[in-house]
């Protein structure tokens, strides 16, 4: 439908925009700014803070600029008296029911009430401090997340975050008036909850009432701890993300500078996720076409197709509440991180000399649910607890910034070897879609000998940031030993975002599609889009950010997991082959059937 | 109308057994757009208390081109002092369902929702045997139309129209943002005319007598009647059919103790009306608006208190969605507190005071844009009972 054009003006200066435009996007257009905290472009429109308020002309009220569609003729006035004596009353009120000790807030010089209390020069002596009053609860229980009641000024974004963008609905509003609050089941803990960790609503919380749960005190005394040799692995998605919390623009790749800045903090060993991501894809594709010979060739019914992803930890929590009776149809590979993790208590100490229990195991990861998942109790295959701890972009950055280190002028260096070297393949597991480009790139040519016919194997239908993709890849001439796969139509589907992903595994449940592979990442655009990734996040950061990510590949040397050199000589070594009995017993796991609520 | 005495009217409450059918059958042979003519005529507004005319929301609805289409009957009487709706419900339900068959006819929906507030949880059961009989009665006269009751939960905020098609929707009852209104996309986003028990009776006599009727009644911005539920310093509490356009001081005449020193118009969220003001104020939209309530005080009564509870009230009832309302109750209640201990100099009432202003115009919805009017009403006028 067509959609007509609307004349307003704003500040007395006429702008024509289309219908179904906000006055808040109008204004915008005329570079008026108007403050906003409850408005965020990721989450349907709330109008709940008021602090974007302005004056129409003719209306009784002030409207919500926010929620207000314009219409012909209107007039607004975004700077009037009237909307600048409302706008700092209603920070002021904010700030009264807010814990305002700021200087030990996580939080603090990120916080959005906090610049508008400074752009506005609120008195906070005007209303009476009511936060102290309260009995609010610091929930702490999570291993990923901290919820802070006393600084949280109900917006509502996490909620939206939680229930419309992630379907989970862990987060929901309780209570009315003044004992409104955001609140889970029954006012149970966060670790106690559906919550799957993804920290989606950390990313989008205007204050510090949700943070991650930082360990950046824990990881500097392992590095200043003498007796233990400290080893660090990085996600595919920091790369593409550190750089904003570093003063970089968005898109930036810096996985050199990172490699750098790593080895200045004093890790010992500086080594790359990326690495058993090409792992992951040996051990995952061959389980795949395991799984396939086993349905096809043996008629075995009682295996499990699809097949889906299990990288995403965040994910992995979803299903286990949601469709626990799905939990045959996963991988069993663990994620790159865990694979790291018990690689590197195991085989990493045994090759540099080191006892593993003096071994301390840290991930950099742009993820918040990583923080549990090192946390399962099966997640100790080494013997010892896999990954000791994780740290979130975020935390990395701050750990820089604590170190002096100025960022923009480092060097750029190489990871430490072993496990350190890594393919495209590898790093674009931080896009979505990425995990199924690199398992396809690897398993057509292990099923036909031939490279996947796609142009410098960009295999471009399971790129991009739409909510759910699918694709299916023909396989002919197969080699002898796949024969019974010939003319087969591999069916895969993608899906980001776990409100994508439970419309794609409920159609998968109901019977009204089928696949035989699917890849799930539980955050918007997959781990660069993660809950632990710089702040603010938008669709066009993370497009920045996943743009980043393939030009990352197209740059590498090996292009394909099942050429990584390192991982070759890794299973030469150390695990014999793909789903070896070796390699079930460190890189794979299995699953817990959870509530659902 | 004479302003300076009460009169009297019975026509909510006025016994006509045949009344049902006669309405229903005239009804169903009048073309919709000459019963809409026939209600904005009639000069009826909304008697919940916001006061719009119910022709033009009629009118509004019909307007709209959608096959789904419903009429909603707000029964969730909460405020503070009212309890009219009540008895209109229990004597005479049957009016009720056939204002809403009406409006039902006159903008095309086919369903009709009851929102009946939890605390008349008692009448539910007689209401839902009587609209199964009413339901059926129209069925038989072929009127494409049902009717069904939804309790609500006890949450005042849904008495605010998109809170309450919220509640029934499901969801948390919390206001939604405006536009758009309810006749563009109101319960389930399908055009609604959301009406109040007792205009939907009124239209059900407007029906039965005729616009011409009604309209004698009243003043040129309040005509007709309305049923006024009277409580507090008065020998004679209770439900009251009267004609607009009286003043305070009629009322009070009629109604006081001898000893009113302030009238509460409107309930919690109305204007309170200091006696120096009673003769100059009209009851009804030229004047001071009610939906309904009228709480009278004698001088035995602290202004203070008064003003504490409805703060109280509405700090509680606030559905705590947006910042005005949700911390601006608190800070109000909080602030004369303070003023009364001593803890807040006097002057502090003024900073209070623009606030409640700023609440008035930046809410979300009416409960908050409301708590400045009887804040600012009886500060200004009972400062003394607030300070000392």
């Amino acid at each position: 439908m067509a959609k007509y054009n609307v004349n307003l003006k704003i500040n007395n200066i006429p702008i024509t925009v289309e219908e179904g435009t906000t006055v808040l996007e109008a204004a915008r257009k005329l570079n008026f700014r108007i403050p906003t905290l409850c408005q965020h472009p990721d989450l349907c429109v709330a109008g709940n803070c008021r602090v974007c308020v302005v004056e129409q002309k003719g209306a009784k009220t002030l409207v919500a600029s926010c929620a207000m569609p314009v219409s012909e003729g209107m007039e607004i006035f975004t700077n009037s008296e009237k909307v600048r004596t409302a706008r700092k009353h209603i920070i002021e009120l904010l700030l009264s029911e807010h814990n305002t000790e700021c200087t030990s807030c996580y939080k603090n010089g990120k916080c959005e009430l906090q610049s508008l209390a400074n752009e506005y020069l609120v008195n906070e002596k005007d209303f009476i401090k009511l936060v102290y009053d309260k009995k609010y609860t610091i929930d702490d229980f999570s291993p990923s997340i901290i919820k802070d009641d006393s600084k949280c000024i109900r917006c509502q974004r996490c909620v939206r975050t939680c229930t419309s963008m992630q379907y989970v609905s862990a987060l929901a509003v309780a209570y009315k008036g003044e004992h409104q609050k955001i609140s889970t089941f029954f006012e149970k803990p966060m670790n106690s909850v559906v919550c799957t960790n993804c920290g989606q609503c950390v990313n989008r919380c205007p204050t510090g009432a949700l943070v991650e749960k930082n360990y950046i005190d824990q990881v500097w005394d392992a590095i200043n701890d003498p007796e233990v040799h400290v080893v660090c692995q990085t996600a595919p998605a920091v790369r593409v993300g550190l750089g904003e919390d570093l003063g970089l623009t968005p898109g930036n790749r810096v996985t050199g500078k990172m490699v750098a800045a790593l080895k200045r903090l004093g890790f010992d060993s500086v080594l790359d996720t990326d690495f058993t991501a090409d792992l992951t894809i040996l051990e995952e594709g061959t389980e795949l076409l395991t799984r396939l010979k086993k349905a096809l060739v043996e008629k075995d019914e009682t295996i499990a197709l699809p097949m889906m992803t299990s990288c995403s930890p965040g994910w992995i929590k979803f299903i286990e509440h949601k469709f626990s009776n799905l939990l045959p149809n996963l991988s069993t590979c663990k994620s790159p991180q865990q694979m790291f993790g018990a690689l590197a208590k195991t085989f990493y100490a045994q090759k540099k000399g080191w006892r593993a229990d003096k071994v301390v195991s840290v991930s950099i990861m742009p993820c918040t649910a990583k923080k549990y998942e090192a946390n399962r109790p099966e997640m100790r295959d080494s013997g010892f607890k896999d990954v000791d701890y994780v740290l979130t972009t975020r935390e990395l950055a701050m750990m820089i910034r604590q170190a002096g280190i100025n960022f923009d002028e480092l060097p750029e260096e190489k990871y430490d070897s072993i496990m350190g070297t890594s393919s495209g393949a590898a790093v674009i597991f931080g896009a979505t879609g990425g995990v199924m480009e690199a398992a396809l790139r690897t398993a057509y040519e292990i099923v036909t000998g031939r490279e996947v016919p796609f142009k410098n194997l960009d295999i471009i239908p399971v790129r991009g940031l739409e909510g759910i993709k699918e694709t299916t890849i023909k396989l002919e001439n197969c080699k002898p030993e796949w024969g019974f796969l010939e003319g087969a139509e591999l069916k895969c589907a993608i899906a980001h975002g776990l409100a994508n992903a439970n419309k794609l595994i409920t159609a998968v449940a109901n019977g009204t599609v089928s696949y035989h592979f699917i890849e799930i990442m539980a955050c918007p655009g997959g781990c660069l889009g993660g809950g632990g990734q710089p702040i603010p996040t938008n669709e066009e950061i993370r497009r920045k950010r996943m743009e980043a990510i393939y030009e990352e590949d197209a740059n590498m040397p090996i292009r394909k997991s099942h050429e990584n050199p390192e991982v070759l000589q890794l299973y030469e070594e150390f695990l014999g082959t793909p789903n070896s009995h070796k390699a079930h017993e460190l890189l794979h796991t299995h699953y817990t059937k959870r509530k659902r609520y | 109308m004479e302003k300076n005495r009460i009169s009297k009217v019975d026509l909510i409450f006025e016994n006509d057994g045949t009344l049902v059918n006669t309405v229903l059958d005239k009804v169903k042979k009048m073309n919709p757009d000459d019963i809409i003519m026939e209600m904005i005529d009639s000069g009826l507004k909304g008697r919940g208390g916001a006061g719009f005319p119910t022709g033009l929301k009629w009118k509004f609805t019909k307007a709209e081109n959608s096959y789904d289409k419903y009429v909603v009957c707000n029964a969730d009487e909460g405020e503070p002092g009212t309890f009219k709706d009540r008895e209109i419900l229990d004597r005479v339900p049957e009016k009720v369902f056939t204002g809403m068959a009406v409006a039902g006819y006159a903008i095309g929906a086919r369903k009709g929702y009851m929102y009946l507030r939890a605390e008349y949880n008692f009448l539910l059961k007689g209401l839902i045997k009587k609209v199964e009989e009413f339901n059926k009665l129209l069925k038989d006269k072929g009127f494409d139309f049902n009717i069904e009751i939804r309790s609500g939960a006890g949450a005042y905020i849904c008495g605010e129209e998109s809170a309450l098609f919220e509640s029934i929707e499901g969801k948390r009852g919390e206001p939604r943002n405006k536009p758009p209104y309810p006749t563009v996309a109101g319960l389930f986003n399908k055009p609604t005319s959301i009406n109040n028990v007792e205009t939907l009776v009124y239209a059900t006599v407007i029906m039965k007598y005729g616009a011409e009727k009604f309209k004698e009644m009243g003043t040129k911005d309040s005509r007709g009647s309305k049923v006024f539920s009277i409580s507090g310093d008065t020998p004679n509490a209770g439900i009251y059919e009267l004609e607009l356009g009286m003043t305070v001081a009629a009322f009070v005449d009629e109604f006081g103790d001898g000893d009113t020193k302030a009238v509460q118009v409107g309930g919690a969220s109305g204007i309170c009306v200091p006696r120096k003001k009673f003769n100059d104020m009209i009851i009804g939209y030229e004047g001071v608006p009610t939906g309904g309530s009228m709480m009278l005080f004698n001088s035995s009564r602290s202004m203070y208190n008064v003003l504490k509870d409805y703060l109280e009230f509405f700090a509680e009832e606030s559905c705590g969605q947006c910042t005005p309302c949700r911390v601006g109750c608190q800070q109000l209640l909080r602030g004369i507190e303070a003023v009364k201990k001593g803890e807040k100099d006097p002057s502090y009432l003024e900073t209070l005071k623009k606030l409640a202003q700023t609440m008035k115009i930046s809410a979300k919805c009416g409960l908050g844009q409301s708590v400045a009017n009887p804040f600012i009403s009886i500060v200004d006028n009972f400062r003394e009972e607030i300070i000392y």
